[in-house]
């Protein structure tokens, strides 16, 4: 697949590509902002039959709602793939150490070797969470690294 | 006693403006030819003509100008611009060449003289990048696939401008065929070099213009277009063009700062010189020349149509988009205006404004009008095919 960039001048940038299925789809992001979803005309390639206009919160949830699963996924298959390679979900709960702490405080890859990856919050995927990231009580934090490492990680979670 | 007839005056036209735009707005129209008509109508000759103000709307009118061009110039970056002239430079060429045409013969053919010739080449030229905007974004063609191509050739035609404005300047003031060379010369030149500051040391101009304060910010953009400004009218370049480079040479969040800031500013005074043109131009000397200014829209339609489908058409657009690419392009609005009122200034012909005013209000009313009119049509064509 590929996606193909065009610069609006005055406007801002346009991303369109071309799905399996022979419909194609773009999005004009404006300089202000504004993302529109185009969404062409399949008897005439060239017209935008729809454009949903979307303002920057709307834009994000559109973008979690169609990347959140796709972590995940990609996520299974880099396990399957990989021998020796362990993706863990590790739960934060109430009264651990990090509960409201940001993520650099535990210094997860320097002390174990293992990568945190993702942080699962109410259904929403932050895939690779900066330092300053701070954990909550009910996350899920997903972790990538050999079965020594990520267990390790596992204990610096629960107890410091 | 003096001032309050002044604000009377003034209170009045702003206030029928705005009536008019509401008005333009519901129908879904450019307001510029209802701002054209109402300066025609307050003109000599008009309806209700206008005496104690007519000095501040001279003034108002140049600022309209100067905002004009400024904004216009905060729309692009050098990047852009730079990108858009290698990919563009033969459309581009087809365009000025098409359609400077129409307006340079029809000047020549009523034995005008070639000052005129030029100054009818470029108001016929120009497409208004302000009402083909507002309608690939009325009627939601800012997605479609051919409106790159459109895009492209309005930067094209804005910067052909940025060197045509100095030269018709040049002209209009020319003496000797000698002098008006050497003055041409000086203008080009200064041109060049302001334009080589703005993409090479725009960095620096921006340093000094940004301020967290939109007070200080509002102030540094203004004063500093309005002194090039100054600065290129003294040395025979249009003051709008200096404003133009202005604009060029600030680009990212502090262009959309300052854009944001003086879009108000700009409309008001913008409106203003719409008057102020329809205010020069005697409203019964229109009627003579109406039916050759729409013999010259309808021929700019096709040439503009032609414009479209030949660029539209080396992009790789199909049929539909060809023929959208077209039609976007035929709207004219400031940018002739601003050329016949210079032309006007100059006195080159009596009857240069008015044909000026009636060729601007057709096609900046009919312009909109067709694309809105013609989409169906494309669309069922598109389905059969």
């Amino acid at each position: 697949m590929e996606v193909e960039q065009t610069a609006l001048p005055g406007i801002g940038l346009r991303h369109e590509f071309t799905t399996r299925s022979g419909r194609r789809i773009g999005i004009v992001s404006h300089r202000t902002g504004r993302r529109d979803l185009v969404i062409y005309d399949p008897d005439d390639p060239d017209r935008a039959c729809e454009t949903v206009k979307l303002n920057d919160e709307e834009a994000d949830a559109l973008c979690e709602l169609l990347g959140a699963p796709r972590i995940v996924q990609r996520l299974n298959a880099l396990h399957r793939e990989v021998e020796g390679l362990v993706s863990l979900q590790l739960p934060i709960l109430p009264g651990t150490p990090y509960d409201g702490r940001p993520m650099g405080d535990a210094r997860v890859r320097t002390r174990t070797g293992a990568s945190i990856v993702a942080v699962v919050r109410g259904g929403q995927v932050f895939a690779s969470p900066g330092p300053d990231f701070a954990f909550a009580d009910g996350d899920v934090v997903v972790v990538v690294g050999s079965p020594e490492s990520t267990a390790a990680v596992a204990d610096i979670l629960t107890n410091g | 006693m003096h001032t309050a007839i002044l604000f009377l005056e003034l209170g009045a036209v702003l206030l029928g403006l705005g009536i008019l735009g509401a008005l333009a707005m519901r129908v879904g129209i450019s307001p510029i030819p209802l701002y054209l008509l109402a300066g025609l109508a307050f003109g000599q000759g008009g309806i209700l003509p206008l005496a104690t103000s007519e000095e501040f709307i001279s003034v108002g009118a140049e600022l309209g100008v100067i905002l004009l061009l400024l904004t216009l110039g905060l729309e692009y970056n050098a990047d852009e611009l730079v990108t858009s002239l290698k990919g563009n430079a033969r459309a581009g060429v087809v365009d000025l060449v098409l359609n400077a045409a129409p307006g340079a013969i029809a000047a020549l053919l009523l034995d005008w003289g070639p000052v005129a010739a030029v100054a009818m080449a470029g108001v016929t030229y120009a497409t208004s990048s302000g009402i083909t905007a507002k309608v690939l974004s009325d009627l939601g063609w800012i997605g479609n696939r051919e409106t790159p191509v459109v895009l492209s050739l309005l930067v094209f035609e804005d910067l052909t401008m940025a060197v045509y404005l100095p030269i018709l300047t040049a002209l209009l003031a020319g003496v000797s065929f000698v002098g008006g060379a050497v003055t041409v010369g000086i203008a080009l030149a200064t041109v060049s070099v302001v334009l080589l500051v703005a993409l090479r040391y725009g960095r620096f101009i921006e340093a000094f213009v940004s301020s967290p304060n939109s007070e200080v910010l509002l102030l540094k953009v203004v004063g500093l277009a309005l002194l090039v400004a100054g600065v290129a009218q003294q040395l025979q370049v249009s003051a709008a063009v200096g404003a133009f480079l202005v604009g060029i040479a600030l680009s990212g969040e502090l262009a959309e700062d300052a854009h944001a800031l003086l879009t108000p500013l700009r409309d008001l005074f913008a409106a203003v010189f719409f008057v102020f043109f329809g205010l020069q131009t005697d409203p019964t000397k229109i009627g003579p020349v109406a039916g050759l200014a729409a013999l010259l829209a309808v021929v700019s339609m096709i040439t503009k149509l032609l414009t479209g489908v030949y660029a539209a058409r080396r992009a790789g657009i199909a049929k539909a988009g060809q023929a959208r690419a077209g039609i976007s392009l035929i709207p004219r609005g400031e940018f002739n205006i601003v050329i016949a009122g210079l032309a006007v200034a100059a006195g080159v012909h009596p009857d240069l404004g008015p044909l000026a005013a009636a060729y601007v209000l057709i096609l900046a009313m009919f312009g909109p009008l067709a694309a809105r009119l013609v989409q169906p049509f494309i669309t069922a064509i598109a389905k059969r095919t």
